[in-house]
């Protein structure tokens, strides 16, 4: 049994907006082992955006226990979570977030940038990223120059150029054709299945959460259902 | 790391840039440039200050504030030869004097002739007033008692009558028909803080002149004294020395007003020099306006770049960006818009001091102080201008930004 890489304790996260009261997350407890790979379902409003966001280290809870690997996320500051998120954790979005009129290549490099790596390094992984996506021979076209499948692999590419413990997709088929789809999630298997990354992924298409292992269902800030689903991705992938 | 991602930031939008640095270089330019401009004219008054002679004196007839008729500059001939070998004689704190006087007169040289300002002087005129010859020799006091028919020119009276390459020295001139030998040639001596060609003169021994040019009327009179003071320290003394032996000579009684003037030239100059200042602090108060404006024009349109780029701001952060890297890619930002257009000011400002000094044919001096000031002073204001909209960055929450449409 491997250690838990996530291990949430009774999470809350709560906003307050003027006199509104909002409770977004209402004492979730729920760990995540390295190398799973997870789908998180609920319909919007439901708390999970605000779990990827903590699970993310994007965002602060307000209380409870959110463990990554060795770190509290409680306690940690702006500073300490942008060095988790820069050596730790990979983020793909819904539309794509690359940063426009700037190369493939660089918008790869850019996490390895803030984690000080080298130029020289910066360039061969970043080129090594990209073939692994099937880029390779697009490293200078621009995001406006490339479909909207290809962005989203530019996307994981970034994702995993400094090699992170989590990849993090929140909703990462949102804005994709069936196809496209269909390869993107393709590629997250095989990369899982390669590198043992652990994998979580927001969604709300059943399609995609078939591609993944176990299923945790958010309503109402809280979970309400967690299955392993083994036999429905064997099937899939058959 | 930082410098890269901020580079690459601008040429991302290099007509933006480029139009924001602009505001900058107009700024740099213009404080160069008025800087230059202020700092000749400055120079050229102190030049011209140099040129009249220090320590000198100015006596003049007539007085400038006399009850009823006012007279100013030689209304009346009240100034005489012996009023001036007074002074030479009985005023301890004067060093050297002459005098002069002159009328304009028609200077004929072979075919070629000349109207220009002639003047009858002693032959302590080229020491009293600190000018050289820089050809042949002054006229001696032998040739003043002698009346000898022997002139010195003016570089002006030089360039109009004689060819260029063409040697005045002991050439014929006809001035006012009467045959004069020329024996030198004054050094250049340019214009006065009026603007008067003092280059364009005909200098010869007073007797001379007296006698075969100027046809005066009253014998021994003359237009103006010039008195050199033994030194700084002796200038009011010798001015008071001056003005009680004339009194003295001229009869003029307790309270009645005198009937000449006696003139510092250093303190009229002291004025202009001071006067040149202020135009200077002037010009560069202006100029100083238009690189805050250029300033301004900086911080305007980073803030629009960290509201357009809100989610580029998020997506740094998500990928693993610290708040200071944020900061310092804006502050880097700003610092390389000002620096480069402060550059390019300097290019500007210096260029345009030379054309003006070439097409108006006013004085300029750059001065590497302006230069180098305006260059750190452009780099501050990035810093100054860049740090509020760079804060601004840097404290977005990576969830909004991200999220921002």
């Amino acid at each position: 049994m491997p250690a838990p890489l996530v291990e949430a304790r009774d999470l809350w996260k709560v906003y307050e907006l003027g006199d509104m009261r909002v409770e977004a997350l209402r004492g979730v407890t729920l760990s995540i082992d390295a190398g799973e790979a997870v789908a998180v379902m609920g319909a919007s409003g439901s708390g999970k955006s605000t779990f990827m966001n903590l699970l993310g280290c994007l965002d602060q809870p307000t209380r409870g226990s959110l463990r990554f690997a060795e770190h509290e996320i409680l306690e940690a500051s702006a500073d300490e979570r942008a060095e988790i998120r820069s050596r730790e954790i990979g983020f793909v979005f819904q539309s794509f977030n690359l940063i426009p009129r700037t190369s493939a290549i660089e918008n790869v490099e850019l996490p390895l940038v803030y984690a000080g790596v080298s130029a020289v390094e910066q360039e061969s992984r970043a080129r090594e990223a990209l073939r692994a996506v099937g880029l390779a021979g697009r490293e200078h076209h621009t995001p406006s120059q490339l479909s909207g499948g290809q962005q989203q692999r530019v996307a994981i590419a970034r994702a995993l150029v400094n090699r992170p413990r989590l990849l993090l997709a929140d909703e990462p088929t949102g804005n994709l054709d069936t196809r496209s789809s269909q390869e993107i999630m393709e590629i997250f298997q095989r990369l899982q299945r390669e590198s043992g990354i652990t994998l979580v992924v927001v969604t709300h298409e059943r399609d995609i959460a078939t591609y993944l292992d176990r299923v945790i269902t958010f309503r109402d800030g809280e979970v309400i259902s967690d299955l392993r689903q083994t036999a429905v991705r064997v099937e899939a992938s058959a | 790391m930082t410098l890269r991602a901020a580079l690459r930031a601008l040429r991302r939008n290099k007509m933006r840039s480029g139009l924001t640095t602009l505001g900058i270089v107009i700024g740099v330019a213009a404080v160069i440039a008025m800087v230059s401009i202020g700092r000749g004219a400055n120079v050229a008054v102190q030049q011209q200050i140099a040129s009249l002679g220090t320590n000198l004196l100015m006596v003049i007839p007539g007085a400038t504030t006399s009850g009823g008729a006012r007279s100013g500059w030689g209304g009346v001939s009240t100034l005489t030869v012996r009023d001036g070998e007074a002074i030479r004689s009985d005023v301890p704190a004067a060093e050297d004097v002459t005098w002069f006087k002159r009328a304009i007169a028609q200077v004929v040289y072979g075919d070629t002739n000349w109207s220009t300002s002639v003047q009858g002087t002693t032959a302590s005129y080229s020491t009293v007033r600190q000018w050289p010859v820089a050809k042949g020799s002054f006229f001696t006091q032998r040739d003043d008692t002698t009346a000898n028919r022997v002139a010195v020119l003016g570089q002006t009276v030089v360039d109009n009558l004689f060819g260029p390459g063409e040697d005045p020295i002991d050439a014929t001139i006809r001035v006012k028909d009467v045959p004069f030998r020329v024996i030198g040639v004054l050094a250049r001596k340019g214009q006065t803080t009026w603007g008067q060609d003092q280059d364009d003169v005909v200098v010869m021994p007073f007797g001379t002149a007296e006698r075969r040019v100027l046809g005066t009327e009253i014998l021994g009179s003359v237009d103006m004294i010039w008195v050199t003071a033994a030194s700084q320290h002796d200038i009011a003394a010798a001015a008071e020395q001056v003005t009680l032996l004339l009194r003295d000579r001229h009869r003029i009684q307790p309270g009645q007003d005198d009937d000449f003037t006696v003139r510092d030239l250093n303190e009229m100059a002291q004025a202009s020099v001071s006067a040149s200042q202020v135009m200077t602090r002037l010009l560069l108060a202006v100029a100083s306006i238009s690189l805050l404006v250029g300033g301004i024009g900086i911080m305007n349109i980073l803030l629009v770049s960290v509201t357009e780029r809100t989610r580029e701001i998020g997506i740094r952060m998500a990928v693993g960006a610290k708040s200071r890297h944020i900061l310092l890619q804006f502050l880097v930002e700003a610092i390389t818009l000002s620096f480069v257009g402060g550059l390019g000011g300097v290019l500007l400002g210096v260029s345009t001091a030379r054309l003006v000094s070439t097409l108006a044919g006013w004085p300029t001096l750059i001065s590497p102080g302006a230069v180098l000031g305006s260059l750190l002073f452009s780099g501050a204001v990035g810093v100054f201008f860049g740090f509020y909209p760079a804060r601004k960055a840097a404290r977005l929450d990576p969830i909004a930004a991200l999220r921002y449409e």
